[in-house]
């Protein structure tokens, strides 16, 4: 009999290898970068991945993920301004997106609407929800003592602190520790998910979604799972990025955000956890700096990339870069079997 | 006589001004083997559609029985879960994943996580798919698709199958071996005389033994045409 694990790649493998050096390098980066900008570089590569996962393995893509991200961030500043500490404001930011998509899923997914009307219904979520954030300026609008403040967002809540000691905030070097076994935790999960059962159906239903129906999979529950969990990392995102930021406003729920975690996922490579980490990483640093600059407008050199990927490397960039160093592996294994092949003959001939 | 374990009571389906399905009345016993023949625009995808809930019914189109249950407004998971294994006309498999990843997720929501990899490879030993194992689907020719996606059905173990077309494309010799292999599901399959029903412009035209059927007259002549005379 053949193991499972081992026949079914195309889920892809945990390579341990590359993931020390990934955590290597992560972890020394604060002494060679800005801490502060490596944090933020971070908390949008966990946003990728989330994205990254739904859409790369299950086929979904939602053209308004940031509406779970800026879910995520509200849900963290209001719930720790009217608490005055993070660890329930932490939890609370998780769990409400991840209930959010599991309803707007089950909507979606058992109301068999097609993957078009499902990238404008997303998208249309996020937008609502950011022209409703941005008229929430009045006094009406306030949840526990905590008003919304509409286009001008929320500021000022307490940051992440050690869960139950609100006297001890977690900030700096140490912040972006956590983010980064935030992001760990989020790629190992990821994995784990896609060697599991419910991955690889998913995997299934990216493939062909009639015919897992016809195996007498129920696909919509599978697909509402997903967008959940991957609504859950989003939502995390966002939490860390509020306690990064130290305020929130309507524009984390903004059709920029949505579009350019797409754009980080495609240029990394799609159908990868590691793709859209380094897309969101590259991409990320890139927006940072062309901030800085006034000569050129930031949108238009993201957009310009954007098209280049999509023609020079349409894979995205991780997956091409797989793909030579595959080719290159099987021509040097080529070139040794010609080698040893024409040994092998003139060693014959100089025995005759 | 065995139970009733498909069952169809006045269906029907129109597609505008077309009775795609009309007025059939249908039923399958268990362990019995159906054939379902009829010109091209006979209706026969479109009743097949029908039993396996692809095609959605309501009340209004008659009603769909399998193994006991209506199944008005399932799912078509709903239709497999009570133990039905379908085949659609064109292949329909998974074609980014490999023959053996496409076997496995068959046989993992009968088989369990322990017993999936061991029904992979009988069913690949009984296909004779094992120099396939590790291709993609999508690279393999259409009458090998075929053969996968009736291994999709074999890992299953269905207690009901349905085959829409399942020697469309392929060639001779292909064809015999599928004949086997469908033969081979059920060990205890008895033809009654080799059934066949004939599908006419939607309605059930005639329905008996194989040879009966072929020498009917008015199967020859909505095959054949009025030379059949």
């Amino acid at each position: 009999m053949i193991g499972d694990s081992a026949n079914f790649s195309s889920a892809g493998r945990t390579q341990w290898g590359w993931i020390a050096v990934a955590v290597f390098i992560l972890l020394i980066l604060p002494a060679a970068f800005d801490t502060s900008t490596a944090t933020l570089l971070a908390i949008w590569a966990l946003f990728a991945l989330s994205l990254g996962l739904m859409w790369g393995y299950a086929g979904i893509l939602s053209f308004g993920h940031a509406a779970y991200f800026g879910l995520g961030a509200y849900t963290y500043a209001i719930t720790s301004m009217n608490m005055g500490e993070s660890t329930a404001a932490w939890i609370l930011a998780i769990i409400l997106p991840a209930f959010v998509a599991a309803l707007m899923g089950s909507m979606m997914f058992y109301g068999r609407i097609s993957d078009v009307y499902m990238g404008v219904i997303s998208l249309v979520f996020s937008l609502i929800l950011a022209k409703f954030m941005g008229a929430t300026a009045g006094e009406a609008y306030q949840i526990g003592g905590t008003r919304l403040g509409g286009f001008n967002g929320i500021p000022a809540f307490p940051i992440i602190n050690l869960p139950g000691d609100p006297s001890v905030p977690i900030f700096g070097t140490a912040f972006y520790y956590l983010v980064i076994f935030c992001l760990i935790f989020c790629y190992l999960i990821s994995r784990w998910i896609l060697s599991s059962a419910f991955g690889r159906i998913l995997l299934g239903i990216r493939e062909n979604e009639a015919r897992i129906e016809l195996l007498g999979y129920d696909a919509a529950a599978y697909k509402t799972g997903i967008f959940s969990i991957s609504a859950a990392m989003a939502g995390m995102a966002g939490c860390l990025y509020a306690s990064w930021a130290e305020i929130v406003t309507p524009a984390l729920f903004g059709l920029g955000q949505s579009v350019e975690v797409i754009i980080w996922v495609i240029a990394g490579g799609l159908g990868t956890l590691m793709g859209p980490v380094i897309g969101a990483g590259l991409l990320g640093s890139l927006k940072l700096l062309l901030g800085s600059q006034t000569y050129i407008d930031n949108s238009l050199v993201i957009g310009t990339i954007l098209v280049l990927v999509v023609l020079i490397l349409p894979r995205g960039l991780l997956p091409t870069l797989m793909g030579w160093r595959r080719q290159s592996e099987q021509r040097s294994v080529r070139r040794a079997g010609n080698k040893s092949m024409r040994r092998r003959k003139s060693s014959a001939h100089s025995q005759k | 006589m065995s139970e009733v374990i498909v069952e169809t009571r006045d269906l029907s389906i129109r597609f505008g001004g077309v009775l795609a399905v009309n007025n059939v009345n249908f039923s399958l016993r268990a362990r019995e083997m159906r054939c379902l023949i009829g010109p091209n625009g006979a209706g026969k995808s479109t009743f097949f559609k029908c039993l396996t809930v692809q095609h959605k019914i309501n009340s209004s189109n008659g009603y769909v029985f399998i193994d006991g249950h209506d199944v008005t407004g399932w799912q078509p998971y709903e239709i497999v879960q009570l133990g039905v294994g379908i085949k659609t006309q064109v292949p329909s498999v998974m074609n980014g994943l490999t023959v053996w990843e496409n076997l496995w997720l068959s046989a993992r929501r009968i088989h369990g996580k322990q017993g999936a990899s061991a029904e992979v490879d009988r069913v690949i030993t009984e296909l004779g798919l094992q120099s396939h194992l590790r291709r993609v689907v999508g690279e393999l020719a259409h009458g090998q698709r075929q053969i996968v996606e009736i291994g999709l059905v074999l890992c299953q173990r269905p207690k009901l199958v349905l085959l829409d077309e399942p020697a469309a494309g392929i060639t001779g010799a292909e064809a015999d071996r599928l004949v086997e292999l469908i033969k081979g599901i059920n060990h205890f399959v008895r033809m009654l005389g080799g059934a066949v029903t004939v599908l006419h412009q939607g309605a059930i035209l005639v329905e008996g033994e194989a040879d009966a059927v072929m020498s009917n007259e008015k199967v020859r002549e909505v095959y054949i045409g009025n030379r059949a005379k």
